[in-house]
C-alpha cells in the first residue's frame, strides 16, 4: 500500500485525486517525510501551471463581499473557550501536532515544545479522520482535523463524549480545507472516547448516524 | 477604510499581517492575486458566477489559515493558488462542468500586458507556457487534462483510455519535468532559450 501512495504525490500537487484517495493520501502525508517533500516542491511547480492562464478581470463588487465575509468572521486566531484555555503549552502542543500533519513542521516551535509542560499533554490517534485527539491532563481535549470536507448540505459535524455506554454531546463543527481545530465541549476523561457523526444542522442531543470518527480510549 | 500602502512589503510579509487580522493586508492579497485567482477558477470552472464563489472561498480560506502558513515551506503565491484551485477543482467535480478545451496561448506580440494583466503576471505566463511547450505532448496533455480540466487520474485514465499506471507515470514525469524547466528558466529574461533535452 505504502508502495502506490509514495507515487501520489504528483496527482495530490495537482489535486487530481478523488475524494476518498486524498483522504487517503493526507492520511499518509502525516508519517512520511519524504512524500510531504515531494508534496511541497510539486505543489509550488503545480501552483505556477495557475499562472500560465490569462488573469481574469473579476466583478469590482467581488473584492468588498470577500472583504466583508472575513469581517463578519471570529477574528483570525484560533477560538478557544475560556474553559479550554489551560496552559500555554497545551497551545503549543496543539499547534505542533497541526505542522506536523500539515508537513510545516518548524525547529523553533519544535524547541518551545520541548518542555515537561507540553510532555504531559496526551495525543491519542483519532480512527476515520486524519487528525488526532489532544487532552490535556485536567481533561480538556481538542480535536485537531486536517481537510475535513464540509458536511453535506442542511448538516452539521458533532463531537461527541463516550463514556459508560453514554453519547454526550461535546459541540457542532464544520469541515474546511486545511487544519481545523476543534475545541471539545466538557471534559474528556480517562477511559473516555471521542466520536464524531453527521448530524442535521441544529445538531442532535443523541447520535443519529454512526460515528465516522472515533478516537482511541484516552 | 483608511488605505495603507503595503506594496513594499513581501507576499510572506502580507500574509503575516492578515495573520493578525488585519483587512487592509487581506485586500492587498486580494489585489495582488485576485485577478490571476479568477482568471484560474474561470479556466477550470468556465463560469464566472462559480469562478467567483470559488475566489472568495479561497481568500477567505486564506483569512482564517494565515496564522498557519510557515513561509520556510511555501510562497504565498504557491499557498493561495492552491486554495484557489482546490476550491475551483472541488466545485467543477460537483457541477459536472469540466471542458477540455486547450489552453489559449496569449498573442505574441500582442502589445504587452493587458488591462487585467501586471507585468509581472505577463512576464510569468509567458515564462510558465514556454516550458509547458517543451514538454512531451502526452504529460502535457496530462497535466493540462488534470489541472484545468479537473479530471481525477482514474476519469483521466477512462478518458485516455490508457492504464492508470501509465497516468500516473505522465502527471510525475511531467510536472517533474516542468519543475526542472521552470527551475531553468529565469524570470523574464531567458525564458525561451534553454534547450529541450
Amino acid at each position: 500500500m505504502d508502495e502506490t501512495l509514495h507515487d501520489l504525490s504528483a496527482a495530490y500537487a495537482l489535486d487530481a485525486l478523488d475524494a476518498d484517495e486524498r483522504e487517503a493520501y493526507e492520511d499518509h502525508l502525516a508519517g512520511c517525510a519524504s512524500c510531504r517533500e515531494d508534496v511541497a516542491a510539486f505543489s509550488a511547480t503545480a501552483a505556477e501551471l495557475a499562472f500560465a492562464v490569462e488573469p481574469g478581470t473579476p466583478p469590482p463588487a467581488l473584492r468588498g463581499r470577500i472583504l466583508e465575509a472575513a469581517r463578519a468572521e471570529r477574528p483570525n486566531v484560533v477560538p478557544l473557550r475560556p474553559r479550554w484555555a489551560v496552559t500555554a503549552a497545551a497551545i503549543a502542543a496543539v499547534a505542533a501536532c497541526v505542522a506536523v500533519g500539515l508537513g510545516i513542521w518548524n525547529v523553533s516551535l519544535h524547541d518551545q515544545l520541548s518542555n515537561a509542560h507540553a510532555q504531559a499533554v496526551q495525543h491519542v490517534p483519532v480512527s476515520g479522520i486524519p487528525g488526532s485527539l489532544v487532552v490535556s491532563p485536567s481533561g480538556s481535549a481538542a480535536l485537531v482535523v486536517f481537510s475535513m470536507p464540509s458536511a453535506p448540505a442542511g448538516k452539521i459535524y458533532e463531537a461527541w463524549v463516550l463514556r459508560d455506554g453514554k453519547a454526550i454531546p461535546a459541540g457542532l463543527f464544520q469541515g474546511r480545507p486545511g487544519a481545523a481545530f476543534v475545541p471539545i465541549q466538557g471534559k474528556v476523561p480517562k477511559g473516555s472516547k471521542v466520536a464524531v457523526t453527521v448530524e442535521p444542522a441544529t445538531g442532535s442531543a443523541q447520535p443519529t448516524t454512526s460515528p465516522f470518527a472515533v478516537s482511541a480510549t484516552v | 477604510m483608511a488605505r495603507r500602502d503595503l506594496a513594499h512589503l513581501s507576499d510572506e510579509a502580507v500574509v503575516a499581517l492578515t495573520a493578525r487580522s488585519d483587512e487592509v493586508a487581506l485586500a492587498e492579497l486580494y489585489d495582488r492575486y485576485g485577478r490571476a485567482a479568477f482568471g484560474l477558477a474561470v479556466r477550470v470552472l468556465r463560469d464566472e458566477a462559480l469562478a467567483e464563489d470559488a475566489v472568495q472561498d479561497a481568500f477567505l480560506s486564506v483569512w482564517r489559515g494565515a496564522s498557519r502558513f510557515i513561509p520556510e515551506r511555501a510562497k504565498a503565491s504557491t499557498w493561495i493558488m492552491t486554495l484557489v484551485h482546490r476550491r475551483a477543482v472541488d466545485l467543477v467535480r460537483r457541477e459536472e462542468r469540466r471542458r477540455t478545451d486547450p489552453l489559449p496561448e496569449s498573442e505574441p506580440d500582442s502589445g504587452g500586458p493587458s488591462a487585467a494583466d501586471s507585468t509581472w503576471l505577463h512576464l510569468e505566463r509567458e515564462r510558465v507556457q514556454a516550458a509547458l511547450r517543451q514538454l512531451p505532448d502526452q504529460q502535457r496533455e496530462a497535466l493540462e487534462l488534470a489541472y484545468y480540466g479537473g479530471f481525477t487520474q482514474s476519469e483521466l485514465a477512462e478518458r485516455l483510455g490508457e492504464p492508470l499506471g501509465t497516468i500516473k507515470s505522465r502527471m510525475f514525469a511531467g510536472l517533474a519535468r516542468l519543475r526542472e524547466l521552470l527551475d531553468n528558466s529565469i524570470d523574464g529574461e531567458t525564458w525561451t532559450k534553454h534547450s529541450t533535452t
